[in-house]
C-alpha cells in the first residue's frame, strides 16, 4: 500500500507541476469566459456591426406598403417603376435586394426576391411571416372574426410534469432533466477520453524510457498500474475542480461588469422585444428551466455523477493502460484503441440520441446496466428518474466490471511492459492473458 | 548468499531455463556468462521477482526468496532508463523510497553519493539535460542507494564510455570490498572475467559450467606451454617423454614459436632439461585458457 501511495504521489505531482497543466488550468476557464464574453459582446453590439440592407420593392398590388415593415437590419423602399427597369438598374441603384410582388391571385403567388448574393434564410422567413400574418388577419376579418378574439387566441400552453416519487409528488421538468443529463454525460465522456489517454501515454513513456524494469524490480506491475491510474484520476479531479471554481468566478465577474452597463442591456432587451413577435416564449422557457433546475434531486445526481465519473474512468483507463503496455510508441496504438473507443463513442451517441428521447426504453435500460456504457448512459437517464434497484444494479455491475477489466488489464500489462521492440498482435495479447507470471 | 535450485522457466514456444542450479557465495563477484538468448535475463528476472519460475526454488541467505528481500537487492537492468522530465534528485529519492527507504534517509544518502561522484550541480536538473555518461552515474546511484546486500548488473558496461565504465567498475568493486555480493551478467566474457571471482556459464537454457574462476582455469588448462627459441631454422623437438608438440613451429621476426603439451606426471623442468641442449631458449610460458575459450570449447563439446 505504501508503495502504491508513493506511485500515486509521483504521478500526481509530476503532472500537476507541469507547465502544461498550469497553463491549461488557467486557460480553460479563460477560454470559456472569453467565449461567454464574446457572446455578450456580440449580443450588445451586433446591430451596430452590420450595415442596413436596402430592399427595393416592386409591389404590383399597391397594397402592401403598410404591411411590410423594416427593422434595424432591413429598409424597404417601395417603387413604382416597372420590374424590368428595376432589374436593369439594380447594379447601379445601391440596393441589396429586389422584392417583386405580382398582383396575382389572392394568396400572394409568384413573389420573387432578386439579389447578388443568396439571401439569408432568416430574411426570407421575415418577409414570409409578415405577409402570412397580414393574409391571416385579412382572412379572419373577412370571416367576421375580430382582432380581439385573435389576440385572445394567441396564448401559449405549458404542461407541468409531476412525478410520483417516494417523497410524494415532485415537480419535474423535461428540458431541465435533458440538460443535466446531457451535460453530465458529455463531461464523463470527455474525462474518460482525456485522462484515459494520459494513462496510456504514461505507460508508453515508462516503457520507452526503459525505466519500467527498474521500477518493477521494486514494485509489482499491478501496483505500478494502479498507482498511475489513481494518480492521474486525482490530476483530473484537481483540474476539474479548479475549472469549476475559476470558471464560475471569472464568468461571475464578467457578468457583473456587464450588469453595470444596465441601460445598454435594457436597451437590447427592448430592441429584441420589438423585433421579435414571439419574444416572450424563450424568456419564459428559460425562467422555467431555471426554476425546474432547482427541483432536481441534486444529492443523488451529484453523488451518482461522481460515482460514474470515477467508475467509468477507472474501468476505461485500465484498458488504456493495457494498450500502452502492448505497444512501443503512440503511433502503434491505433489498432488497439478501436475496440476500446468504440463502446465509448457508441454509448455517447446512443445516449445523446435514443436515450434522452426514451429514457425508459429497453436500449436505455440495458445500456445503463452494461459497465462499458453505463457511466455515460445512466447519467442521461438519472434526471428523468430511475428506480433505485436499477441504479444499484448498474453500480454493482460497474464495480464488478472495473475489477474484471483491471484483472484483465493487469495480465496484459505485466507481460506487455517487458516486451520491448516487439510488435504485439491481437493474437499475442490474448495469449498474454493465459501466461503464468 | 543466493542458492538457486533446479529452476525451470517455460515460455510459450521454448524453455528459457532448464533445471538451472547455482550457488552464489557471499561476498563474491559472480559472473553470469553466456551468449545472447541463453537465459541470463530470464534468470535475473526470476531472482528480482519480476517473473516467477515454473519450478524450482531460490533461497536468499538461507531463506526462501520473498517480497521483503526486494529491499536487499539492487538491480541494474540491461534495458535501463530514467524519467526524462524529472529532476535527478527527485528521481533518485523516489526510486530509493520504492525500495523502502524513508524520504529523509534517501535524501541524505543521495547527497553523500552526489559528493562522492562529483555530481553536486545536478541536484535539480532534469535528466534530459544531462549527457549520457552523467545519466549513467545517476542510474548507478539509483541502483545502489538502498545499500543492497546483493547487486545484480545486467550487461553493466554496455553503452558506457571507457572513462565512466572504469569509474563505475571501481565503484562496484569498492562496494564488493565493503561486503556487497555482485552478480555481473554479460555475453562478453572477456569484459567481466578479470573482475569475477566465480562464474557460471549458461548456454541454450542450461548451465554448462560453474565454479571459482581459478579452479575452472586450472581444470581447463590443458598443460599447454608456448615455447619460443632463436635458432636459425626450426628444430624437431619430438622424442621426449615429458611432452609432445602440438602443430608445427611458427616463425616470426627471427623467432620460432612452438606449442607443447606437458604429459601427465611431468614438470616443466623435465621439458626444459630435454630442450636445453637442442635450442637457443627465448622463453617458455604456460597458456592459460580464457573464459571465452573455455566457453567455446564447452559449447563445441556439448554439440559434438
Amino acid at each position: 500500500m505504501k508503495k502504491i501511495a508513493l506511485i500515486i504521489q509521483r504521478e500526481y505531482l509530476s503532472r500537476v507541476k507541469k507547465k502544461s497543466f498550469i497553463v491549461m488550468t488557467f486557460l480553460g476557464p479563460l477560454l470559456i469566459a472569453a467565449v461567454y464574453a464574446l457572446a455578450i459582446y456580440l449580443a450588445v453590439n451586433s446591430e451596430d456591426m452590420a450595415d442596413k440592407k436596402k430592399v427595393v420593392v416592386c409591389d404590383e398590388t399597391h397594397a402592401l406598403s403598410n404591411i411590410i415593415k423594416g427593422n434595424e437590419k432591413y429598409e424597404f423602399n417601395f417603387s413604382n417603376d416597372k420590374l424590368a427597369d428595376l432589374k436593369s438598374n439594380f447594379d447601379s441603384s445601391g440596393n441589396d435586394y429586389l422584392l417583386y410582388i405580382p398582383n396575382k391571385g389572392t394568396n400572394f403567388e409568384g413573389i420573387q426576391l432578386y439579389s447578388d448574393k443568396q439571401p439569408s434564410l432568416a430574411f426570407v422567413k421575415y418577409i414570409e411571416k409578415q405577409l402570412e400574418n397580414s393574409l391571416t388577419d385579412k382572412k379572419l376579418s373577412e370571416n367576421g372574426i375580430s382582432k380581439k378574439i385573435i389576440e385572445e387566441l394567441n396564448f401559449s400552453l405549458n404542461i407541468e410534469t409531476i412525478r410520483f416519487t417516494d417523497e410524494g409528488e415532485e415537480d419535474g421538468n423535461t428540458s431541465a432533466s435533458y440538460m443535466i443529463g446531457m451535460f453530465s454525460s458529455i463531461l464523463i465522456y470527455m474525462f474518460i477520453f482525456l485522462y484515459g489517454v494520459q494513462v496510456m501515454r504514461g505507460v508508453i513513456e515508462e516503457k520507452n524510457n526503459r525505466i519500467v524494469e527498474v521500477l518493477i524490480s521494486s514494485v509489482k506491475p499491478f501496483q505500478l498500474m494502479m498507482g498511475k491510474i489513481v494518480g492521474i484520476a486525482l490530476v483530473g479531479l484537481t483540474q476539474f475542480a479548479l475549472w469549476v471554481i475559476l470558471t464560475t468566478s471569472i464568468t461571475g465577474i464578467i457578468g457583473q461588469k456587464f450588469a453595470q452597463d444596465k441601460s445598454k442591456l435594457m436597451n437590447i432587451e427592448n430592441k429584441v422585444a420589438a423585433s421579435n413577435s414571439d419574444k416572450s416564449e424563450p424568456a419564459v422557457a428559460a425562467t422555467e428551466v431555471l426554476s425546474a433546475l432547482s427541483t432536481i434531486n441534486y444529492p443523488l445526481i451529484v453523488g451518482c455523477f461522481l460515482f460514474y465519473f470515477l467508475g467509468g474512468y477507472l474501468l476505461y483507463s485500465a484498458l488504456f493502460a493495457a494498450i500502452g503496455s502492448a505497444v512501443d510508441s503512440e503511433s502503434e496504438t491505433q489498432q488497439f484503441m478501436m475496440p476500446v473507443t468504440i463502446p465509448l463513442i457508441f454509448s455517447f451517441i446512443i445516449s445523446t440520441s435514443t436515450v434522452v428521447n426514451n429514457p425508459d426504453g429497453p436500449i436505455a435500460f440495458w445500456l445503463s446496466l452494461f459497465p462499458l456504457s453505463s457511466p455515460i448512459v445512466m447519467m442521461v437517464r438519472l434526471p428523468f428518474g430511475v428506480p433505485a434497484w436499477e441504479i444499484i444494479t448498474s453500480m454493482l455491475l460497474l464495480v464488478l466490471g472495473f475489477f474484471g477489466t483491471v484483472w484483465l488489464a493487469a495480465k496484459i500489462y505485466r507481460t506487455g511492459i517487458l516486451m520491448v521492440g516487439k510488435k504485439a498482435s491481437w493474437k499475442e495479447i490474448s495469449k498474454w492473458l493465459f501466461y503464468k507470471n | 548468499m543466493l542458492s538457486i535450485q533446479s529452476i525451470i522457466k517455460d515460455y510459450e514456444k521454448h524453455r528459457a531455463l532448464n533445471n538451472v542450479s547455482m550457488e552464489i557465495p557471499m561476498g563474491s563477484v559472480f559472473g553470469l556468462l553466456g551468449p545472447n538468448g541463453a537465459g541470463k535475463t530470464s534468470l535475473i528476472r526470476i531472482i528480482n521477482q519480476i517473473t516467477k519460475a515454473d519450478a524450482g526454488e531460490i533461497y536468499f541467505k538461507g531463506e526462501k526468496l520473498q517480497e521483503k528481500h526486494i529491499a536487499h537487492i539492487g538491480y541494474l537492468p540491461e534495458e535501463r532508463g530514467l524519467y526524462k522530465k524529472m529532476a535527478v534528485a527527485d528521481q533518485i529519492v523516489y526510486l530509493a523510497q520504492l525500495k523502502g527507504l524513508s524520504k529523509h534517509e534517501a535524501e541524505k544518502r543521495a547527497k553523500q553519493w552526489f559528493d562522492r561522484l562529483e555530481m553536486k550541480g545536478w541536484w535539480n536538473k532534469n535528466v534530459e539535460d544531462l549527457s549520457k555518461g552523467m545519466q549513467q552515474k545517476v542510474q548507478f546511484v539509483a541502483t545502489v542507494i538502498h545499500q543492497p546486500e546483493l547487486l545484480i548488473l545486467d550487461e553493466p558496461f554496455s553503452g558506457f564510455d571507457p572513462i565512466n565504465a572504469e569509474m563505475i567498475k571501481n565503484e562496484f568493486l569498492n562496494l564488493n570490498k565493503e561486503g556487497t555480493t555482485i552478480i555481473f551478467s554479460s555475453h562478453r566474457m572477456e569484459s567481466v572475467e578479470e573482475l569475477c571471482s566465480h562464474i557460471a556459464l549458461i548456454n541454450h537454457s542450461e548451465k554448462i559450467l560453474e565454479g571459482k574462476v581459478s579452479d575452472i582455469r586450472k581444470e581447463y588448462s590443458k598443460n599447454h606451454y608456448e615455447l619460443t627459441y632463436l635458432n636459425s631454422e626450426s628444430v624437431d623437438l619430438n622424442g621426449s617423454l615429458a611432452f609432445q608438440t602440438i602443430g608445427n613451429a611458427i616463425s616470426s621476426e627471427g623467432k620460432y614459436t612452438q606449442i607443447i603439451q606437458l604429459n601427465a606426471g611431468h614438470q616443466v623442468n623435465d621439458a626444459i632439461a630435454f630442450l636445453m641442449p637442442k635450442i637457443q631458449f627465448n622463453g617458455i610460458q604456460e597458456i592459460i585458457p580464457s573464459i571465452n575459450e573455455i566457453f567455446i570449447d564447452q559449447v563445441k563439446h556439448a554439440s559434438a
